[in-house]
C-alpha cells in the first residue's frame, strides 16, 4: 500500500465499506434497465442502423456516392477516422500512463474510459475501411503468400503502418480492458440471483476465484501491459500523423505533427471521457466514486493539452511565414481566409480559446460548465482534423485542380452512425458491466477513502494531544 | 470430492497478520482468496514472483526479429521495389510495423500465457468457496484430507478465530474450487 498525505482529497466519498462498493457499483447492473435507459438505447440503435444502411447503400453504389473528387480524396471519412481515433486515446491514457504515474484518481474512471477506448477505435476503423472501395479485398493489407508475385503490401506506406498500429491498439486496448474486468464479472456471477445471470457471468468470468497466486500474475500482467501500451499509445496517433506528414502536401508536411497529433488526441479524448462520465455518474448515482476532484483532474489534462494544441497551431502559422515558403504560407492563409474560414475559426475558438476558461478552479469544478465545454472540444477537434484535412488539398499547387468538396447524405450518414454505434455499445456496457473497477477501488479505500482520511486524522489530533501534555 | 476449511476476515490488514499466525503455528495454507490484489500477501505466502513479464520480454523480442527480418527478406530478397528513390533496405520505415508487431505479440501472449497458467478460459465454470470472497471477505483456505483427524481441523479452526476470522467454515465440492 502507498500512504497517502491526509490533506489530499479523499476519492470515494461516504462511509464506504467493502460490501457498500459492491453494492453501489453492482446496483446498475442487477436492476432492471430504466425508461431513459432505453430511450437512449433506442436512439442511438436508430442511429446506428441508419448509418448501417449509408454503409451499405456505399458498398453497393461505390464511393462514387460521396463528395469525394478528383482533388479531394479525403473528407469526412478520414476525418472523422481521426476524430474517433484521437478520442480513444484517453481510455489508454487514463488506464496506462496514470497508472505508472501512480495517478489512483484513475480508478474511478479507467474502466468506462478503456470500454470507451474500445468503441471509438471501432468507429475509427469503419472509415478507412469502407474508405478502401472494395472493401472485399480489405484482406489485401495482410502480407500474406499469395498467387500474385507473391505482390507483398507497401512495408514503407504509412497508411500500411496505420494498419498495423490500429489493429495492435484495437487488440491490446480489448485485452488490457478484458483482463482488467474479469475479477469484477466474477463478483457480480457470485452475486447473481437468476439462473441466466449466473450462466452469463459464469462464462465471461473465465472462473475466477480470486486466488493468491492469480491476483499476483494480474497485477504483474496489467503493469506490463501498462508499460508497454504507453509507448504504443504514443505511437498509434504518431504513426495516423505520418499519414499526413510524410507527404509533401503543404500544411501536412511538417515535423511537429506526431506530439500535436498525440496532444490533440488526449485533448479531444478527455472531453469525451467528461461527455459520457458526466451522464453517467448522475444516471447511475456514481458521484460518491467519481467525485468533483475526479472531474477537476481531468479538466487539468484538458487544459494542459489544449495549450500544447493552441501552441501548435500557433507554431505552424509562425513556421509557414517563418519557412518564405510561398506554398505553405498559401497553405495557412487560405485556411485562415480562404472559403473554408469558417471551419478554421471554429477549430481556433473551440480548441485554443476557450478551454483556457479552465485555468479558473471555479469552472475546473463546474459540472455543467466542463459538460458544455466537452461538448465544445469534441467540436473543435472535429474541425481541426477537417481543417487540415480538406483545407489542404482542396487547393494545391495547380490552380485548375482547384475544387471544393461538399459532404454527401452518405457521408452524413455514415458519421451519424458511427456516433450511434459508440453510443449503443457504451450503454449496453453500462448496463450489463459495471462501469467502475470495483476491485481498483476496493484497492484504494484504506488510503483515499474519506471516512479512512477521517480516522487518520482523528488518530493524528489524538498523538499531538497527548505530546502537548506530556510536554506540559 | 474435495474438502475445504475456510477461514474468513473482513480486512486486510487482519489478515495479513493472520497469514503469519496461522504460519508460526506450523499449519499448510493452500490458498488466500480476496476480493482485490492485497500488496505483500504473496511474500508472506511464500510465492514465487511471476515471470509473465520475462516471457513477454523474450516472445517480444522474437516478434521484433521476425518482423525485421520478414520485411527485410521480402524488400531485399523476394521482391525488391525501389520506393521514392530510397535504398531496399530502408531501416527507418520498417521501425513502425517492427514496433507494433513487438507489442501485439508480446501483449497477447503475456494475456494468453496469464489465462492458461490461471486456468481461466470462457466457459470454465468455478464457483467460488464463499461468494463473498469476490465482493468484501477474504478467505484463507485450508485442505482437509482424509489423513487429518478431528483434532487437527479443531485446531485449525480454533488458530482461525483466534486470529481474528469473523466466520470459519467447512465446505465440501465436487471439483477443485
Amino acid at each position: 500500500m502507498h500512504p497517502e498525505s491526509y490533506i489530499r482529497p479523499p476519492l470515494i466519498h461516504g462511509r464506504k465499506d467493502y460490501l457498500q462498493i459492491t453494492e453501489d457499483i453492482c446496483r446498475p447492473v442487477e436492476a432492471k434497465p430504466s425508461r431513459s435507459w432505453w430511450v437512449a438505447f433506442s436512439i442511438s440503435a436508430a442511429a446506428m442502423l441508419w448509418g448501417f444502411f449509408a454503409i451499405g447503400w456505399t458498398i453497393w453504389f461505390g464511393i462514387g456516392t460521396w463528395g469525394l473528387n478528383r482533388t479531394v480524396g479525403w473528407g469526412w471519412d478520414i476525418t472523422n477516422f481521426v476524430w474517433w481515433i484521437g478520442i480513444g486515446h484517453a481510455g489508454t491514457l487514463i488506464s496506462a500512463i496514470l497508472l505508472l504515474f501512480r495517478q489512483k484518481w484513475r480508478t474511478g474512471v479507467n474502466r468506462a474510459a478503456e470500454a470507451m477506448t474500445i468503441f471509438a477505435v471501432i468507429c475509427a476503423a469503419l472509415f478507412p475501411v469502407f474508405h478502401m472501395g472494395r472493401v472485399w479485398m480489405a484482406f489485401f493489407n495482410l502480407p500474406y503468400p499469395n498467387t500474385r508475385g507473391p505482390l507483398w503490401p507497401n512495408f514503407n506506406s504509412p497508411l500500411m503502418w496505420d494498419v498495423f498500429a490500429i489493429s495492435t491498439y484495437f487488440s491490446v486496448s480489448v485485452m488490457f480492458w478484458y483482463t482488467g474486468l474479469i475479477p469484477d464479472l466474477a463478483t457480480i456471477r457470485d452475486r447473481a440471483q437468476k439462473r441466466w445471470a449466473k450462466i452469463f457471468y459464469g462464462i465471461l468470468s473465465f472462473g475466477w476465484v480470486g486466488s493468491a497466486k492469480h491476483w499476483q500474475r494480474h497485477e504483474a500482467l496489467s503493469l506490463v501491459l501498462a508499460g508497454i501500451s504507453t509507448p504504443l499509445v504514443l505511437s498509434v496517433h504518431t504513426i495516423v500523423s505520418f499519414d499526413f506528414s510524410t507527404s509533401v502536401i503543404p500544411g501536412w508536411h511538417t515535423t511537429i505533427f506526431p506530439p500535436y497529433f498525440v496532444a490533440g488526441a488526449i485533448f479531444s479524448g478527455f472531453a469525451m471521457v467528461l461527455t459520457l462520465m458526466l451522464i453517467t455518474r448522475k444516471v447511475l448515482k456514481l458521484e460518491e466514486y467519481i467525485t468533483i476532484d475526479h472531474i477537476e483532474s481531468m479538466n487539468k489534462i484538458i487544459v494542459l493539452t489544449g495549450s500544447i494544441v493552441g501552441l501548435a497551431y500557433l507554431t505552424e502559422l509562425f513556421i509557414a511565414w517563418y519557412s518564405q515558403n510561398p506554398y505553405e504560407q498559401y497553405a495557412f492563409a487560405n485556411r485562415a481566409l480562404g472559403p473554408y474560414w469558417w471551419s478554421y475559426w471554429s477549430m481556433m475558438m473551440c480548441n485554443v480559446i476557450s478551454p483556457q476558461l479552465f485555468w479558473v478552479r471555479r469552472l475546473r469544478r463546474n459540472v455543467w460548465f466542463t459538460f458544455f465545454m466537452s461538448i465544445v472540444i469534441n467540436v473543435g477537434m472535429w474541425f481541426e482534423r477537417f481543417v487540415i484535412i480538406v483545407t489542404s488539398i482542396h487547393r494545391d499547387y495547380v490552380p485548375s485542380n482547384w475544387s471544393m468538396y461538399k459532404p454527401t447524405w452518405v457521408e452524413i450518414s455514415f458519421f451519424i452512425g458511427s456516433l450511434g454505434l459508440f453510443f449503443t455499445a457504451f450503454l449496453v456496457f453500462a448496463k450489463l458491466m459495471p462501469v467502475i473497477a470495483m476491485a481498483e477501488i476496493k484497492h484504494i479505500l484504506k488510503t483515499s477513502g474519506e471516512e479512512h482520511k477521517r480516522n487518520q486524522l482523528e488518530k493524528l489530533r489524538q498523538q499531538h494531544a497527548v505530546a502537548v501534555t506530556a510536554n506540559h | 470430492m474435495k474438502h475445504y476449511l475456510l477461514g474468513l476476515f473482513d480486512d486486510e490488514e487482519v489478515l495479513l497478520e493472520a497469514v503469519d499466525k496461522v504460519k508460526s503455528h506450523n499449519l499448510r495454507i493452500h490458498d488466500v482468496v480476496s476480493p482485490f490484489a492485497v500488496h505483500g500477501l504473496d511474500k508472506k505466502l511464500g510465492l514465487r514472483e511471476s515471470r509473465l513479464h520475462v516471457g513477454g520480454f523474450w516472445v517480444g523480442a522474437a516478434a521484433a526479429l521476425t518482423a525485421l527480418g520478414f520485411m527485410t527478406w521480402v524488400f531485399t530478397a523476394n521482391w525488391p521495389t525501389v520506393f521514392g528513390g530510397k535504398p531496399y533496405f530502408s531501416f527507418p520505415a520498417f521501425i513502425p510495423i517492427t514496433f507494433e508487431f513487438t507489442v501485439l505479440n508480446a501483449s497477447f501472449w503475456m494475456t494468453f500465457a496469464f489465462l492458461v497458467l490461471c486456468h481461466l478460459w470462457p466457459g470454465r465454470f468455478r464457483e467460488s468457496l464463499d461468494p463473498r470472497t469476490t465482493s468484501h471477505l477474504f478467505g484463507i483456505v485450508f485442505k482437509i484430507t482424509p489423513r487429518m483427524s478431528e483434532a487437527d481441523i479443531q485446531h485449525i479452526r480454533e488458530v482461525l478465530k483466534q486470529a481474528g476470522a469473523v466466520e470459519v467454515k467447512e465446505r465440501i465440492m465436487e471439483k477443485h474450487y
